[in-house]
């Protein structure tokens, strides 16, 4: 895949020093300096992230809500008007084509946002699954720049550039506003374990935007944070990724997220017969995995029984953990190797490495 | 590109210090920034016999595991004990504190790269 897609900070990450990476075909940062100090500042200050290769597909009209419930697996008319949900988009097989948070604008208004792998995808699947319903689904991408700040500091430090009532600003709730002078849909939403915000904003005031943050921040500790610190965040945090925990060969009832998918809603749905007969056979179940030693299980490594060798399993992800200090991983495993305290093994390149079972997340905010 | 003159290298990003007696070798900051910060360095042993262009040791960083390979044929004779304690010295100093083994050299260093050479090899 060619990397042709730049965010409107492109140059500005080549002036901070970044290390550049493609990610699904986005020239992105992965890194400013050191990743784990990155990670360090969002658990303990904070971190600004720009997040605009992830796709934000507007859906509108008169049936909205009940276009939204036909196509994802969750509840979708019941969210509030100014609320988010995380919720999932799976095939009629009921495989999960991605987890993805809608967040309800207005009545008839709603923004679902996808990971940059898959926006195409997931905006062709709304468009064709809405056909029969009157609504338009309207892939607004290009409209919208994604930053984030995340961490202990970011209500203080957001709250010093808007009027808006950030306290009174929940948890998956979001409201329109200005930050810095600048239009924004503010959302208290993220994928770091921490408390933070997400600002969708016009992409050309994405510099302006992120400059004002970035100085406003800074006296509270704020640094620029790359993927690389993202990804170990959201690990430690027990947040699965499309692509390594979420597959089209995974049930949402495997990745322990069952209580996304709405059996009950009165809308017929899609995957609908195939999720309430995965339910009821969950043969492998998302785990957590640490390590006492130091080498890492990684994406790909088998899981294996630690006596016989066996294999019972495989990582999905896994990185040192720079809160916790040591190994840690996610995988699927035989579901009855899943209860915390079981001791099983990690092929590391050859070699069977101890690991146990705990419960996930890894990390949790105080 | 930071590489300094008096050392050569392999195209495994690993630099090798002949004048020192024992030869050191250690990765290079090229290599270095590449990993993201390295978290566990797997040395080789002493005692161990090691052939250029095999792999002898392990570096985990946040992103990624990779292979430590060996410059040149010989023994390794000392590890870098300071390195296996604070791994984030192949960051921080990799021509320096962050050396990883000394290996007595079994007949000659062969196909290794000039300062110049190895600058221009990364540069592709």
């Amino acid at each position: 895949m060619t990397t042709d897609r730049r965010t409107p900070l492109d140059a500005v990450h080549d002036a901070l020093g970044a290390t550049m990476t493609d990610f699904a075909g986005w020239r992105m940062p992965l890194r400013y300096g050191s990743e784990r100090d990155e990670h360090t500042a969002v658990r303990t200050t904070a971190g600004l992230f720009d997040l605009t290769h992830m796709g934000e597909i507007e859906v509108t009209g008169p049936d909205a809500a009940r276009a939204l419930d036909h196509a994802l697996v969750g509840f979708v008319s019941k969210i509030g008007v100014d609320r988010a949900r995380y919720t999932m988009i799976c095939t009629e097989e009921g495989g999960i084509v991605d987890d993805l948070i809608v967040y309800r604008l207005g009545d008839e208004h709603f923004v679902v946002v996808a990971n940059a792998s898959n926006a195409d995808v997931v905006a062709g699947s709304l468009k064709y699954r809405s056909e029969n319903f009157d609504a338009v689904v309207r892939d607004a991408s290009e409209e919208y720049t994604l930053l984030a700040v995340q961490g202990p500091a970011s209500t203080e430090i957001v709250g010093s550039l808007t009027d808006a009532d950030l306290p009174a600003l929940k948890y998956y709730a979001i409201l329109r506003t200005e930050v810095a002078g600048v239009p924004v849909l503010l959302a208290r939403t993220g994928y770091t374990g921490e408390d933070g915000f997400e600002l969708f904003a016009a992409p050309d005031d994405a510099v302006a935007l992120w400059e004002a943050l970035l100085a406003a921040g800074k006296p509270h500790g704020l640094v620029p944070a790359g993927l690389s610190c993202r990804d170990t965040l959201r690990l430690e945090a027990g947040m699965p990724l499309y692509g390594h925990e979420l597959t089209r060969d995974t049930s949402p009832y495997e990745a322990n997220l069952g209580r996304v998918v709405r059996l009950d809603k009165p809308e017929d749905f899609v995957g609908r017969d195939a999720l309430a007969a995965a339910q009821e056979d969950v043969r492998r179940t998302l785990v957590g995995l640490t390590s006492p030693g130091k080498r890492v299980p990684r994406a790909g490594y088998p899981v294996v029984d630690a006596e016989t060798g066996e294999r019972v399993g495989e990582v999905t992800s896994g990185a040192p953990s720079p809160t916790l200090g040591v190994p840690i991983a996610m995988a699927y495993v035989a579901s009855e190797r899943a209860e915390p305290g079981t001791r099983l093994a990690v092929d590391i390149r050859g070699k069977a490495e101890p690991v146990e079972v705990v419960a996930l997340p890894f990390y949790k905010r105080a | 590109m930071h590489a300094p003159q008096h050392l050569r290298y392999s195209k495994e990003h690993e630099w090798l210090d002949e004048a020192a007696s024992p030869a050191l070798v250690g990765i290079t900051k090229h290599a270095a920034d590449a990993l993201g910060d390295v978290v566990f360095v797997q040395l080789p042993e002493v005692g161990q016999t090691v052939v250029a262009g095999e792999p002898c040791g392990e570096l985990e960083s946040t992103k990624s595991v990779s292979d430590m390979y060996a410059p040149v044929s010989g023994e390794i004779v000392e590890i870098n004990d300071a390195v296996a304690e604070d791994p984030a010295l192949v960051n921080s100093d990799p021509f320096g504190a962050g050396w990883l083994f000394k290996v007595r050299i079994d007949g000659e260093a062969e196909g290794l790269l000039s300062a110049d050479e190895y600058a221009a090899f990364c540069g592709e």
